[in-house]
């Protein structure tokens, strides 16, 4: 019986992480390529979220199905992010930049509170109760679609990067900057085009996060720590090391919300991040930077 | 020693900078109460960013989790206080004492596991929220339902045991950046300071010249600190409660290196610049939208963040070095 509670918060958990894992992603592939970390992206996340409830409660469409057009309109802002404002900070130090995403993270977080308020807000779906049953297993059947849904973006995304060409050129850039401006590659072209990517994926789990937790402002602080928790436990700039990270800090944080108390759960996942940092600073996935 | 002190500094910025002190001085006799509140708040956080600035100014380490020692120094003291009745100024030395130890631990891990840039950032951010939730539960000092000092008395001003009246506050604070102020001065004036300054510009290169960067960076962390500490104990005992959620909050952290960085990461005169335009405002943006009855939430913080922007597109080096240029300052130091 017990053995069954522990392997139930634990699929639960898996699944959970697997959408935090395509935020994280998101931000894992801006950083790949263009070097710097967006510390808006849990507030970018909140905006998804919102698309999403307001779909829904305004004309009812599912946040499953919206995930594609929310991903769209999450890539204009993204695109428009980097090519109006990043591309000139791009060789600006970190500092900078940081504050730069910063101010637009507080923008983001108070423009969303005065249009919305500080309540929270939910998707209601039809299915929201449904579960599915595998032998002694009882799985939420939402958290089920959204962990596939998950797969099946990660999966394209890395099909692009690996097969096309405009996939090609962005690999490109991010191995050798002054390289691909040599053989006439648009460097701040794809730079926007990878941000919006990043958004893109961020689209898509904010869309299927709506689903999963209550939306208020104040969860885009939360999401951008958690973000980067992820990205660097699996290890930044590393695609499958941010599915991986999201899946072992979900599984953590459920386990550590079953053994102790659910609101200690995020100590455990900074824990993890400390012993990461320290002893494999790269990330579980990711390459030794030179 | 005052002749070394002020070497190579113009006389118009000394000129500039006593009467900057004298207005300071005069202020809480000329200051109502919420003017004074103001300044406080704003010398509060010139001190904590001239803190930060020593690591990330000068030895050039961004740590985005000083709000640890904040907290670290506020509840080390005013536990002290409360469960043992020991005096704020020996509950400092402890204060000072435990933020260092803290400081040295996460700098001693990072540098010796070779964790630098954004993820010596992060690290930070993790320290320190992982000292939030801890002392969510950590019951001794209250958990996440706060800790609390006994009210302070403000018809008697009592130095010894930190309570009295928002001018004697004052007056602590306005010590406490001076002193930040000069001890920076004289760190930056010094060998450590100059070898700082070559680690911050390349760690490689100043390695190569023999420089120990592990222990100097070590020293700015732990220096960095103890002096941010000391600005947890005037927290604890000014505002006499601590919760986990608003001291360690990273929110906190970055509240704290806005004002140097708006006035200029690196220099002496930008974390105070930064302080005064900030908190100036802030509660400028505040007063004015109460008057128009636009009393909205987070348009005030909308707003901070456009002026955020703006000041980092247009200034990118911080105002500080603008106006010094503008002031015809820009001697050797700037």
């Amino acid at each position: 019986m017990a053995a069954e509670i522990y392997l139930n918060v634990a699929v639960s958990g898996v699944l959970t992480g697997l959408v935090y894992g395509l935020m994280a992603l998101g931000l894992s592939v801006i950083f790949g390529v263009v070097r710097v970390v967006n510390f808006a992206h849990g507030e970018m996340t909140t905006i998804a979220m919102y698309v999403a409830v307001v779909l829904f409660s305004a004309l009812g469409l599912d946040p499953l199905v919206m995930m594609v057009p929310i991903a769209g309109v999450l890539f204009a802002f993204g695109y428009a992010m980097q090519a109006g404002l990043i591309n000139p900070f791009i060789n600006r130090p970190e500092h900078s930049q940081f504050i730069l995403l910063v101010a637009v993270a507080i923008i983001i977080v108070n423009v969303l509170l005065i249009v919305f308020g500080p309540d929270a807000r939910n998707v209601q779906t039809s299915y929201a109760y449904d579960s599915f049953l595998i032998g002694p297993l009882i799985v939420d059947a939402t958290k089920v679609y959204a962990g596939a849904a998950t797969v099946l973006v990660a999966a394209a995304l890395f099909a692009f990067f690996r097969f096309t060409l405009i996939g090609k050129a962005i690999r490109a850039c991010a191995d050798n900057y002054t390289g691909a401006l040599v053989v006439g590659l648009d460097v701040k072209h794809l730079y926007a085009l990878t941000f919006g990517l990043g958004a893109a994926c961020v689209g898509a789990a904010g869309a299927m996060l709506a689903l999963l937790v209550d939306v208020t402002p104040a969860l885009g602080p939360a999401y951008t720590l958690l973000a980067f928790i992820i990205v660097i436990t699996g290890g930044l700039g590393s695609m499958p090391g941010a599915l991986l990270g999201g899946i072992l800090i979900g599984l953590t944080e459920a386990m550590a919300g079953l053994f102790f108390t659910p609101s200690a759960k995020s100590m455990f996942s900074f824990g993890l991040l400390v012993l990461v940092l320290l002893f494999r600073p790269q990330g579980i996935l990711g390459k030794r930077l030179s | 020693m005052i002749d070394r002190l002020l070497e190579g500094v113009p006389r118009r910025g000394l000129a500039l900078l006593a009467v900057l002190l004298a207005a300071l001085l005069a202020a809480p006799w000329m200051a109502n109460d919420y003017l004074l509140t103001v300044l406080i708040i704003i010398l509060y956080f010139a001190y904590t960013g001239q803190a930060w600035n020593v690591m990330m100014g000068f030895a050039g380490q961004l740590s985005l989790g000083h709000a640890i020692y904040v907290g670290l120094g506020g509840y080390a003291a005013a536990a002290l206080y409360v469960h043992f009745g020991v005096g704020p100024w020996i509950g400092l030395a402890a204060a000072i004492a435990i933020a260092m130890l803290c400081g040295a631990i996460i700098g001693f891990l990072a540098f010796r596991f070779g964790v630098g840039g954004v993820y010596f950032a992060i690290l930070t951010i993790a320290f320190a929220e992982f000292a939030r939730i801890g002392f969510d539960h950590f019951r001794w000092v209250g958990g996440s339902s706060g800790f609390f000092l006994p009210v302070a008395n403000y018809s008697r001003n009592d130095l010894w045991s930190l309570r009295g009246s928002p001018t004697m506050f004052y007056y602590v604070m306005l010590a406490l950046t001076v002193a930040a102020f000069v001890l920076c001065h004289v760190l930056l004036k010094s060998r450590v300071g100059y070898y700082w300054q070559a680690i911050r510009e390349d760690e490689v290169a100043a390695r190569s010249l023999g420089i120990n960067t592990f222990r100097y960076k070590l020293y700015a962390v732990v220096i960095s600190a103890g002096m941010t500490s000391i600005a947890g104990v005037f927290f604890a005992f000014y505002y006499n409660n601590l919760f986990p959620e608003q001291v360690f909050h990273i929110g906190r952290s970055i509240e704290m290196i806005l004002g140097p960085i708006i006035g200029g990461v690196g220099t002496l005169f930008g974390p105070i610049i930064g302080a005064f335009l900030l908190t100036g405002l802030s509660e400028a943006m505040q007063n004015i939208l109460a008057a128009l009855g636009f009393d909205i939430p987070g348009a005030k913080q909308a707003f901070f963040g456009v002026c955020l922007f703006l000041v980092v597109m247009l200034l990118p080096d911080g105002v500080w070095p603008w106006l010094a240029r503008k002031l015809g300052l820009t001697g050797r130091k700037s």
